[in-house]
């Protein structure tokens, strides 16, 4: 299945700049992985040396949290956007 | 919480004898004509507290539209003078503004706009030890700071109050805004139980913002804002809105509360404010340098040693946007492709690596000395402090 995850701006520098990847998989542990097969830098900012999702880090297949889902074996389906969404935390200054 | 049709009651509740009167009956006459508004709406606002924290890029246009909404007490946190390249972004400050306490320079600014509310200013940093206190007096806190730990603060307090927390974020040219710590809506651990380890988001490299992004997230931060007040509208409690700038677009995500959350949670383990710069690892603004006893030379040893002929490789890992800034003629090869480019340096020769205030550069250091690089070290103070000592028609970015 094709799916689309977009890479917010603070991790593009690790994506080749790209704004989103498109990747075959069947669910987001999948997709996920795809990603940081293609982008290993990536890696250690979505997950632990534990291997668990960053705790600073939520990914959502289209608009749910897959914390509330089954987590990476949330099933995707063709068309799936997978967005992740990492804390900012800029406002004031610089 | 919020239902498709339902509205939370907004916190300020209309007291009797509270009336406009006709100066402000004209001023606030394109509120008093629109129902969701109208008098009942009005009075409302006129008698909201609402606290912003942080009077930079998002609480300019925070203060600016609930000052001109009529808001009547607004209160403004913050203990940062303002400083030029703040113009950029800040619209409450104008350049002869430039050195003053930003409370002090806003507080003016508001006052001059609408000389009928009250503005209350804190020159001092939020912290645990003023947070509750700070709190007490108003209906609803507005989150414009710039860093995790008073993030985490601003959220612990809002929770542990009872009071709403209009928060709104910003990097480069995206933005984040919803309602955290309505009562029975999420907070914001339950979307983030942990903030960033120190050193893995990317700090310098990555940041600036464009200016007119605060704009937008701190106007739709004004605009929630006033929902509750009014309550009117479907809040963003439970919905992160997501809006990139560049693309133009806005998205929404739905954000569930944490049964679990230990602030807000069913069982809460958190329930009372905690040392957060340490829960952190104190981490946020480009400071000083996070790696450290790596070797480093000042600008002034660096200069000298140029002017008698040494051979010195410069190495400048920032950017190529920085470099076309500034620069002091070293061999660019930004950071992150560092491990790529490796084979473009010679190990035999002496390397000075630079970035702008010696961050990058002493992660550069490290990492080329793990690949067998001996006569390397690190630019002191970066091309900021190049500027500083050795030549000041380098401009400071």
């Amino acid at each position: 299945m094709a799916v689309k995850v977009i890479i917010p701006t603070p991790l593009r520098a690790y994506a080749g700049k790209q704004e989103s990847v498109e990747v075959q998989a069947a669910t987001v542990g999948e997709a996920l992985a795809a990603l940081t097969g293609k982008f290993a830098e990536l890696k250690k900012h979505l997950y632990s040396d534990d291997g668990r999702l960053r705790s600073f880090v939520n990914v959502y297949v289209n608009d749910e949290d897959i914390r509330y889902l089954q987590k990476d074996q949330t099933a995707v389906r063709e068309g799936d956007t997978i967005s992740i969404v990492p804390s900012i935390a800029g406002g004031a200054r610089d | 919480m919020a239902t498709k049709t339902g509205i939370p009651a907004g916190p300020a509740m209309t007291k009797p004898g509270v009336t406009l009167s006709k100066e402000e009956v004209m001023r606030y006459s394109r509120h008093l004509i629109m129902p969701e508004v109208g008098m009942e709406g009005q009075l409302k606002i006129k008698q909201a507290k609402v606290l912003c924290i942080g009077t930079g890029g998002l609480g300019a246009p925070l203060g600016l539209y609930l000052a001109a909404a009529g808001v009547g007490r607004i209160g403004l946190v913050d203990f940062d003078v303002v400083d030029t390249t703040n113009l950029q972004r800040q619209v409450l400050f104008g350049t002869s503004d430039v050195g003053r306490p930003k409370t002090e320079a806003a507080a003016e600014r508001l006052r001059n706009l609408n000389p009928d509310i009250r503005i209350d200013t804190f020159e001092t940093q939020l912290t645990s030890a003023n947070a509750l206190e700070l709190f007490k007096d108003y209906d609803i806190i507005v989150d414009g700071t710039d860093n995790f730990p008073t993030r985490y603060l601003v959220n612990d307090a809002c929770v542990i109050t009872g009071k709403p927390n209009v928060y709104g974020s910003i990097f480069r040219f995206e933005g984040q805004i919803t309602v955290f710590g309505y009562p029975g809506g999420p907070c914001y651990r339950c979307l983030y139980p942990e903030p960033p380890p120190p050193g893995l988001v990317p700090s310098c490299a990555e940041g600036g913002v464009l200016g007119v992004l605060p704009g937008i997230v701190g106007t739709i931060q004004a605009a929630e804002t006033l929902k509750l007040i009014i309550g009117k509208g479907e809040p963003l409690i439970g919905r992160l809105l997501l809006f990139d700038a560049l693309a133009m677009k806005f998205r929404e995500l739905k954000l569930r509360k944490n049964p679990e959350c230990p602030v807000c949670g069913e069982h809460p383990t958190l329930t009372k404010l905690i040392d957060y710069a340490e829960f952190c690892g104190v981490r946020g603004e480009e400071g000083p340098t996070t790696v450290t006893n790596v070797p480093e030379i000042t600008p002034k040893e660096l200069k000298t040693r140029l002017d008698r002929g040494d051979d010195i490789y410069i190495l400048d890992v920032r950017e190529p946007h920085e470099y076309q800034i500034c620069n002091i003629n070293g061999h660019l090869i930004p950071l992150g492709e560092l491990s790529k480019r490796v084979h473009e340096l010679d190990s035999s020769r002496e390397i000075v690596a630079h970035c702008k205030s010696g961050k990058r550069s002493a992660e550069a250091v490290e990492f080329l000395r793990g690949a067998g690089f001996r006569k390397i070290s690190s630019l002191k103070g970066g091309i900021l402090g190049w500027s500083d000592e050795v030549d000041p028609t380098v401009p400071k970015y």
